[in-house]
């Protein structure tokens, strides 16, 4: 599936996730933040990247994990990316869905 | 004389003893099982005794009678495992020499790592049922209870047997039913997923059975805190979920033994090859049933396709030959839903669970991931073949331990 984002045609899974890491730059990351209602301030654009360094050395992600990573607490994570915090950075981020466990 | 040990005598540890009893040559070999209970509870049946559908009786038996007479069964608490020294250290001080190990010590709850969830209501009105003492508790609180708000609810993944609280949620409607009081009891089940299970197919049936017998769902719901004077749960979000009783299954964790050995990883499970079983650290390791970290889900059903597979690497390891790649995450569960009814689901790593026929293609005589009197037969059937057949490691006729895409309707 193909859609257009910030002008360029970028391929995206049905839930709408990125399925190839090398077409996401920032403006098409603002897009998909606006998207998810959210206005992306520097604290965002750090938990981006450290969730971005994690899906490069295949670490699988998880809420846990994350409030342990000493990055973001679990707390600041919700309010910064609401509701479901680690399907929508993960969305924003152009990485996969953290596959839940069994 | 060379010695094989086994750590934890539960559904992996017993099957892998009786396995390897068999195949091994125990003039060269010693099996060593090192456990430190003395009963053997039949877990699944944890399910039914809030419901006064199994008594204890139905559930525990001894250890002892399920490890083979050519293994040598030690009672005691393991401190930890020096895997480069290749020894077992107990607490008594004796050191337990290995050429192999298999790790076989499970998971369990920990209720601790949530804030509040062990506090003044715990067993009051705040209950687990992932053990014997949870479950007891939970049926004398469901003997007598008037009714009120039944919260079901998940912690956090990965959990022993991922369907055991949609199955309590389902059975819990048909007891309320059953006794003329389901108009007073309103159940919710919470789950930190963003549907009632991890695989479509499946989230789609399952959701239109909760939507039946009027179960609501709150779904991505993390929990931060179960507030013990205002009975609520609380989570993250600042989402608020009143209950009156709350059954919860709280983080499950490897044993802390594996903690004590500095091998586990963040929850205590130890990183295992998904194929081979192989712990990655130490080649002369192996894990096999819930105490490993592998995608797969932490069932009886997933040790018992393990197990075939693992006796298989074994051997193939003391003859130095390479390990076979073979296990595919076969997970096969029975899920009650009540009224006598219940479904099959059978997949693996790659497969999700599908509508179909089972073990025989196109004929069943059970179904996948359709509700029918015959699945909850096989269900009830099941505690029979868990002692009988299951324990002793003998292979259940037509069920393969790779799964079988025949009869299944993917798409």
């Amino acid at each position: 599936m193909e859609r257009v984002i910030a002008g360029k045609t970028i391929a995206v899974n049905e839930e709408g996730y990125m399925t190839d890491f090398k077409q996401w730059d920032n403006s098409v990351a603002e897009v998909l933040a606006s998207e998810a209602e959210i206005t992306l301030s520097p604290r965002h654009w750090e938990i981006l990247s450290y969730l971005q360094t994690e899906f490069k050395n295949e670490v699988p992600l998880s809420i846990r994990k994350i409030g342990k990573s000493g990055v973001v607490d679990i707390k600041e994570f919700y309010q910064l990316f609401p509701k479901a915090p680690l399907k929508t950075a993960t969305k924003i981020a152009g990485i996969p869905k953290p596959a839940s466990c069994i | 004389m060379k010695q094989l040990v086994i750590l934890g005598a539960g559904t992996a540890g017993t099957m892998m003893a009786n396995h390897l009893s068999h195949e091994l040559d125990t003039d060269l070999w010693k099996i060593i099982v090192i456990d430190e209970k003395t009963e053997h509870h039949y877990q699944p049946g944890y399910l039914f005794l809030p419901f006064d559908i199994y008594k204890p009786s139905d559930i525990v038996k001894t250890i002892e009678e399920f490890i083979p007479k050519k293994a040598e069964l030690v009672r005691g608490t393991i401190d930890r495992i020096d895997p480069k020294n290749n020894r077992v250290l107990m607490t008594s001080g004796t050191e337990i020499d290995y050429e192999v190990l298999i790790v076989a010590t499970g998971a369990k709850i920990a209720p601790e790592e949530t804030e509040g969830m062990k506090g003044s209501e715990w067993h009051k009105s705040v209950f687990d049922f992932y053990t014997f003492d949870g479950s007891l508790a939970l049926r004398d609180k469901l003997r007598h209870w008037e009714g009120g708000k039944l919260v079901v609810h998940i912690t956090e993944m990965p959990i022993k047997c991922p369907v055991a609280p949609l199955e309590f949620a389902f059975l819990a409607d048909s007891f309320f039913k059953n006794k003329h009081m389901r108009d007073k009891v309103e159940i919710t089940y919470v789950t930190p997923l963003s549907g009632a299970f991890t695989k479509p197919k499946a989230t789609d049936a399952l959701e239109h059975l909760l939507h039946e017998k009027n179960i609501q769902i709150e779904s991505d719901f993390a929990i931060e805190r179960v507030d013990n004077e205002n009975k609520m749960i609380v989570d993250y979000g600042g989402r608020e979920i009143p209950f009156d009783i709350l059954v919860t299954v709280p983080t499950n964790k490897g044993d802390e033994v594996i903690e004590r050995s500095g091998m586990g990883d963040d929850l205590n499970y130890l990183p295992t090859n998904k194929a081979t079983l192989q712990s990655k650290a130490y080649e002369n390791v192996f894990v096999l049933g819930d105490a490993s970290n592998i995608p797969a889900s932490k069932a009886g059903s997933v040790a018992h396709f393990e197990a075939e597979i693992l006796t298989e690497n074994i051997l193939r390891y003391i003859k130095g030959e390479p390990l076979k790649e073979e296990f595919d995450g076969h997970a096969n569960c029975f899920i009650e839903t009540g009224n006598g009814k219940a479904l099959l689901i059978d997949f693996n790593y790659t497969h999700e669970p599908v509508e179909g026929t089972f073990p025989f293609p196109g004929v069943g005589p059970l179904r996948l991931l359709k509700e029918s009197r015959m699945n909850h037969m096989g269900k009830l059937a099941f505690r029979w073949i868990y002692w009988n057949v299951l324990l002793k490691g003998t292979h259940i006729p037509f069920v393969s331990p790779t799964m079988s895409e025949a009869g299944k309707h993917y798409e």
